[in-house]
């Protein structure tokens, strides 16, 4: 019964990660480049949340309304002054700048907030420790529940935003050719930097949820990024659905770790996805 | 009337200037005898900086490979040498066959690796380096998650032990910058600049990617294997959460943005200005490395060839030559003719 547990669990936990991923598959999907600041800029949401939620004495999830505007266009402007610089840079310049980027965010975070280990889940009441007993050993935490909800319902809203709305089609056309995009009247840096607004403001609110299920400090974005980038690749590449059933093997191979022994959680979703590499499937799913 | 252009390796400056670079190269092994063992300790760290700088540049710079996760090697050149160490091998003689496993490493990871491109192959580095770290501090022999000592170097009065480790050290940089610069100037340096700046042209034209890629990577692990390896020989201590640390890779990644990306002599004198910057402002913590990577995005986007296309476009000459350069002949009723540089390494 702890292994069905175990697997249930994992199956929440991946609903966070596939929430984090999506942001990143978004901007790796329309922009061809890895957001090496993906986790920081979620963990610079959580930090600006948790502000908001001590001086205003408010819910994490009221607190999470106003930062998410701010997260927005934040993304916004993160293209607009570094990322578009640095996509006429070659392929390698935005891996470089995003890259420092982290570094700065990371740093920037430790200066302003110490690099105290926080935690949303007490301002976030009930939701955050509830739970459902199904049986003595199989439970379904409230928030969990939620998670993987939203991870669907943000995943769904991508989805929907990409196949039917004028602004999708957009994204789709610059994608595959800029500039035969241009040419019909589809302005490229424009696309990318409301994807990048987009991909900011859901790993904020992966960030968020992060605080809310568990800790987080200053140096949490870059274990963030990396699950983030495994869901992706297990999941497959481009693939929006892809992205949930990363998460959820990733979340499940961790879970099943731990029960095993709690060192082996984060050990074993890297072996998962070093085989999911290293398989013919892998090979398939790069390109 | 003039006659043909000349294309030439290098000019009589050139010359010298390698010649002068080479002897002040071998002179180093002196300071030893002559200066303090904090410097001694000092010039190890400078050296195996360099290392790093020109292993990383060698993958990013040429190769296009961007890793976030050479510390993966770096730890296991440290853990290598540890793991023989415990077996009776001489720490020196240690030292220089955890090189060798890095290679062994590299092999096996590289087609794996290098199956992924540009991002991809930066975080698949990451997550490897972490899965290594996680692996390292599951074993008690080596210490867990708190750390293990090199032992047996205790044997050696402290000053020789740092003389010889500083001897090593500039040993393998030497030896490892040379094999960049053989590496680079024979035909497959060519096809390695080629594949950099535009795979498929290159391609196109004949050269094969794949097996140039994996001897750079192969070469990187060396390097930064050696690197971790003679780390640990120098501080005598190493923890999983600091030699597989990713500041290392944020290290790296200044110094080759700061002292140029994609030439020889740039990472090279960014390893120098990160030692002197790291000497004077590692006290003010995370507002230093708030500045490193402010500058690294600033040099990725507004000067993307580093401090060295500063200096080295104004030189007559090269340090070391790697690219070639075209000599203009002489005019009729000009005495001899001025040298131009036309060529980008």
């Amino acid at each position: 019964m702890t292994w069905v547990n175990a697997i249930l669990q994992g199956i929440f936990l991946g609903g966070l990660y596939a929430l984090f991923a999506c942001g990143l598959s978004l901007i790796f999907g329309v922009m061809r480049i890895i957001n090496l600041a993906h986790g920081d800029l979620a963990v610079l949401g959580a930090f600006l949340v948790w502000s908001v939620t001590v001086t205003a004495g408010a819910d994490p999830f009221v607190a999470l309304l106003p930062v998410l505007p701010v997260m927005l266009v934040l993304g916004y402007l993160l293209h607009r002054t570094v990322l578009a610089r640095s996509l006429r840079g070659g392929p390698l310049t935005p891996l470089l700048t995003t890259f420092g980027l982290a570094i700065v965010i990371q740093n920037g975070l430790l200066q302003a907030y110490s690099p105290d280990v926080r935690s949303l889940g007490g301002a976030a009441g009930g939701l955050a420790t509830g739970s459902w007993r199904l049986t003595d050993q199989l439970s379904v935490s409230y928030l969990g529940l939620l998670v993987l909800v939203v991870a669907v319902l943000v995943l769904g809203g991508l989805h929907l935003l990409l196949r039917r709305t004028r602004f999708g089609r957009e994204m789709r056309a610059t994608a595959q050719d800029p500039d035969t995009a241009a040419l019909v009247g589809i302005p490229a840096q424009s696309v990318y930097a409301k994807a990048t607004a987009i991909a900011v403001a859901t790993a904020t609110l992966a960030g968020v949820f992060l605080a809310v299920r568990s800790t987080f400090d200053a140096s949490s974005g870059p274990t963030q990024l990396i699950f983030a980038f495994e869901a992706v690749v297990i999941g497959g590449l481009g693939s929006i659905w892809g992205t949930l059933t990363g998460g959820i093997v990733l979340g499940v191979a961790q879970t099943l770790g731990a029960t095993v022994d709690p060192q082996y959680s984060i050990l074993a979703g890297h072996l998962v996805f070093l085989a999911v590499l290293a398989s013919p499937r892998g090979r398939a799913v790069i390109r | 009337m003039t006659g043909p252009w000349q294309v030439v390796r290098s000019g009589r400056a050139t010359r010298l200037a390698t010649s002068g670079l080479s002897a002040f190269g071998l002179l180093l092994f002196a300071v030893p005898f002559l200066f303090r063992t904090d410097v001694v300790q000092q010039l190890t760290t400078l050296c195996t900086l360099v290392i790093l700088a020109s292993m990383w540049n060698v993958l990013a710079g040429y190769g296009g490979l961007v890793s976030v996760g050479q510390q993966a090697f770096l730890g296991f050149g440290a853990y290598a040498t540890v793991f023989l160490a415990q077996r009776d091998v001489h720490p020196y003689v240690a030292v220089v066959l955890a090189a060798g496993l890095s290679a062994v490493l590299a092999v096996a990871l590289a087609p794996l690796l290098l199956r992924l491109r540009g991002g991809q192959f930066a975080v698949g580095t990451w997550v490897v380096a972490e899965a290594l770290a996680l692996l390292v501090a599951l074993d008690e022999d080596l210490g867990g998650g708190t750390g293990v000592s090199l032992r047996g170097l205790n044997a050696y009065a402290p000053d020789w032990r740092r003389a010889y480790t500083y001897w090593l050290t500039l040993a393998f940089t030497l030896a490892l910058l040379v094999a960049v610069f053989v590496l680079l100037r024979r035909r497959t340096g060519v096809a390695i600049q080629a594949v950099r700046d535009d795979e498929d042209a290159a391609a196109a034209l004949g050269v094969r990617a794949g097996p140039l890629k994996f001897a750079l990577f192969v070469l990187a692990g060396v390097g930064c294997g050696a690197a971790g390896a003679l780390t640990l020989a120098n501080t005598l201590f190493i923890q999983p959460q600091s030699i597989f640390g990713v500041q290392w890779s944020a290290y790296l990644l200044f110094m080759v943005l700061v002292g140029g990306i994609g030439s020889f002599e740039g990472p090279i004198l960014g390893a120098v200005v990160f030692f002197l910057l790291q000497d004077w402002f590692a006290q003010f913590g995370a507002w230093y490395l708030i500045g490193l990577g402010l500058v690294a995005i600033g040099f990725a986007l507004f000067r993307p060839r580093g401090l060295w296309s500063l200096a080295g476009d104004r030189l007559p000459f090269r340090l070391l030559p790697v690219g070639y350069a075209l000599r203009e002949p002489p005019a009729t009723g000009r005495l001899g003719g001025s040298r131009r540089s036309a060529s980008r390494q």
